[in-house]
């Protein structure tokens, strides 16, 4: 595992050079600014490896634990690689009151994934996230940027096929 | 000009206190004399090191006033505040928190490493806790028994991060932190490494604080009573000098105790062959590095030299500044020169066959253990040293053996490797290994006798300090640090040219030795490490040898074995070698 976290070589150098000229472009405290770097590796890896963490730490100079402890305090970010269709169920309070357990247990059941995992034909990851302010809509549950209110245990499959209709981007 | 503080007052319980502003109002309370429960609260400002992030609200009070409830250790006192520390509202609220910190704890005290040295167990007890009344899920993670030196039970975990605070900001070595958040909230390596796949310098210091059993040392006690009661083996052990002068708050002497004669009979007692003296190879260090250290001035070698003695210091620099490798001594450390002199020279002596040997060492850190393990230290197939037990594991087995501690006679070490002079004594704390090295440099150096062996403006407990001393016609220039935070400010400015020194001395805990992970526990009170400290200035003054070169077993030690400082012997079996460490 240690030799896996240390290996830079798996990275896409293109993409590392990106990240390296996005670093060298940032004014002022560079590691204040940990969060925008890491939206950026984001953005351009698609997620967040370890191995990819270790490397943000050191072009900053910080601890690996730090940059773990920020990658896995928000659920923006994604250690592992995420579906085409990132589903996100609000367990929030009013979402939760309204059954958003069940709504989330369906959902990965139908989908045959576990939470934050990508499901088996890539197209979804399912993710469990605090309130996103839309509790008047509760139980609410995004996918990528689409917001899906009031939603009923019998209306998910409806709503994913609507995805699984698509075709894979890649 | 100083501006006087502004000075505010409030009351606690009814009682008018004035306090700075800024203070706490757990400040307030202790200059009123009330004693308020804390848990994650750490101040330990003597040696520049607070916790206070106030997370686990053990230590609530009430604020009349407003009619609301505030932790004391982070709530500042405002003029006119109000405080009741002992309302109902307040210890219910102290109460709630502890209870529900102790519903997600393993109930496992009877058989914990920390059973009766446990701060929450402590305050389960003086907060008269009969029940819990919380029933809820519970952490479950595996323990870490990995590393060389350090075992995580992070069930035990409070979240207090008090290890954060030393490993991330005082040490600035940055292992732990907390991950994820919420319920899940855990305080753990980088991607949760086994601790020994990270660049942890197993300096212990994140132990020395953890209140619960979440952080504890490898117990190496029991391969120790294996090797002990296997009548092949010859056991010889060495004492650190920074154990004689803490062993004793474990059977409940007054911190600064010296009970260097009782250590020795409890030694023999529990059944070791020879008890020799770390101090004896302190003298053997000093000699060495003193003669590397002349030598690196005289044919324009890397200044400043570094002092090695100190292992977790040592794994800080080949992980944090690989750049830097040819600055530390090539010396082994102390201990490591002893096992190394035990299985060569005492072994030639004695005709006992090194393989025979077991090494153990009693010191007062954990990183001691890691270092015994490096590769580096092996010969032949045999380590320097075979076991490393802290002062604190130490003490266990002599429980353990029903020994009477108060009750052992005073004894001396053995001969061979057993005496040592004043100046190994102050080897156990921040600045006295560069004292040390300085009273002999200077006499070999200018041929001429030192007067006055005391360097005062060596010695302290200020992170950082520097001093000049006049060694025939050159000036030395010393640089001091302890915790490795200043270490690295140190070495950041040496890089950068900012500052330029001749010889650093640094060791990783606070206050040297002495506040070693693997001491009893201070608890945060940073007294007990100041009177750690005067103990051993005192044994060092009361020495009629003072200077390492006067130690007549080192000298026969050269004149029958190793010829003379720094020849290829002396390298065979004293020197060593850095190499690069990822940083995890
Ligand atoms: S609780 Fe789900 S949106 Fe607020
Ligand atoms: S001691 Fe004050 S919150 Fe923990």
């Amino acid at each position: 595992m240690r030799e896996k976290i240390l290996d830079r070589s798996t990275l896409d150098t293109a993409l590392l050079a990106r990240l390296d000229a996005y670093i060298d472009s940032l004014k002022g405290d560079k590691q204040e600014q940990l969060i925008h770097v890491l939206h950026k590796a984001q953005e351009l890896f698609g997620h967040l490896p370890h191995n990819l963490q270790l490397y943000v730490a050191h072009a900053l100079g910080l601890s690996g634990a730090r940059v773990n402890g920020v990658v896995t305090f928000y659920s923006f970010f994604n250690e592992e690689p995420v579906g085409k269709y990132v589903t996100s169920v609000c367990m929030g309070t009013a979402c939760f009151v309204k059954g958003a357990d069940k709504v989330l247990e369906r959902t990965l059941n139908l989908l045959g994934t576990k939470k934050g995992e990508m499901s088996p034909d890539g197209l979804f990851t399912v993710k469990d996230i605090r309130c996103i302010g839309a509790c008047g809509l509760a139980p609410v549950v995004t996918i990528n940027e689409k917001v899906y209110g009031k939603v009923k245990v019998g209306q998910i499959d409806d709503i994913l096929s609507r995805y699984r209709g698509e075709k894979r981007a890649d | 000009m100083k501006l006087i503080d502004k000075m505010i007052q409030c009351k606690i319980n009814g009682i008018t206190v004035n306090v700075e502003a800024g203070s706490t109002v757990l400040d307030a309370a202790e200059k009123a004399g009330i004693h308020v429960p804390t848990l994650c609260h750490l101040d330990l400002h003597d040696v520049g090191i607070v916790n206070q992030n106030a997370n686990c609200r053990v230590c609530m009070v009430e604020d009349e006033k407003r009619g609301t409830l505030v932790p004391s250790c982070a709530e500042k006192v405002t003029d006119g505040m109000r405080i009741q520390t002992d309302s109902l509202k307040a210890v219910m609220a102290r109460r709630t928190s502890l209870e529900l910190l102790l519903s997600n704890h393993p109930q496992d005290c009877l058989t914990c490493v920390k059973n009766l040295d446990c701060e929450l167990q402590s305050l389960a007890y003086e907060m008269n806790i009969k029940e819990i009344h919380y029933h809820g899920e519970k952490m479950s993670h595996p323990k870490d028994l990995t590393s060389r030196g350090i075992t995580k039970d992070t069930n035990k975990c409070i979240m207090c991060r008090r290890c954060v605070t030393m490993c991330d900001e005082v040490q600035t070595v940055g292992v732990l932190s907390p991950l994820k958040r919420g319920f899940d909230v855990v305080v753990a390596t980088a991607f949760h490494l086994d601790l020994g796949q990270t660049s942890c310098t197993y300096c212990g210091q994140c132990v020395s604080v953890c209140p619960t059993g979440a952080l504890a040392e490898m117990n190496d006690a029991p391969k120790v009573w294996r090797a002990l009661n296997d009548k092949q083996n010859h056991v010889v052990v060495q004492v650190a000098p920074a154990v004689r002068v803490a062993v004793g708050e474990m059977f409940g002497y007054a911190p600064g105790e010296i009970s260097t004669g009782k250590v020795v009979s409890g030694l023999r007692r529990l059944g070791f062959d020879k008890v020799f003296d770390t101090n004896f190879a302190a003298d053997l260090t000093i000699i060495e590095e003193a003669n590397e250290l002349i030598n690196r001035i005289e044919t324009g070698g890397t200044l400043p030299m570094l002092t090695s003695c100190c292992p977790a210091w040592v794994q800080f620099i080949e992980a944090q500044f690989p750049e830097l490798l040819s600055v530390p001594s090539s010396c082994k450390s102390p201990q490591q020169m002893m096992g190394a002199v035990t299985k060569s020279y005492y072994a030639d002596k004695t005709g006992i066959d090194p393989k025979d040997i077991v090494m153990v060492s009693i010191m007062p850190c954990v990183a001691k253990k890691a270092e015994a393990a490096r590769e580096e230290f092996n010969r032949q197939g045999l380590q320097d040293v075979d076991f490393v037990l802290t002062t604190r594991e130490f003490s266990r087995m002599l429980k353990e053996a029903a020994i009477d501690f108060k009750k052992l006679p005073e004894e001396s070490f053995d001969e061979l490797l057993g005496e040592s002079t004043g100046a190994a004594t102050i080897f156990g704390t921040t600045g006295g290994v560069i004292e040390a090295a300085t009273r002999t440099a200077y006499e070999m150096v200018t041929g001429k006798e030192l007067k006055d062996v005391n360097f005062k403006q060596m010695r302290g407990l200020e992170g950082i300090r520097e001093a000049q001393v006049e060694v025939g016609d050159v000036t030395l220039r010393i640089g001091i640090a302890h915790e490795l935070g200043n270490a690295r400010k140190l070495l950041e400015s040496i890089r950068d040219g900012k500052n330029h020194f001749d010889a650093i001395e640094i060791m990783a805990c606070p206050g040297g030795c002495i506040g070693g992970g693997g001491q009893p526990y201070h608890h945060g009170n940073t007294d007990i490490l100041k009177k750690r400290q005067q103990a051993l200035y005192k044994l060092d003054g009361a020495m009629k040898k003072r200077k390492s070169h006067e130690n007549d077993m080192v000298m026969k030690l050269y004149e029958d074995y190793l010829e003379k400082p720094g020849s290829p012997k002396a390298h065979e079996l004293l020197h060593t070698t850095y190499s690069t460490k990822a940083r995890i």
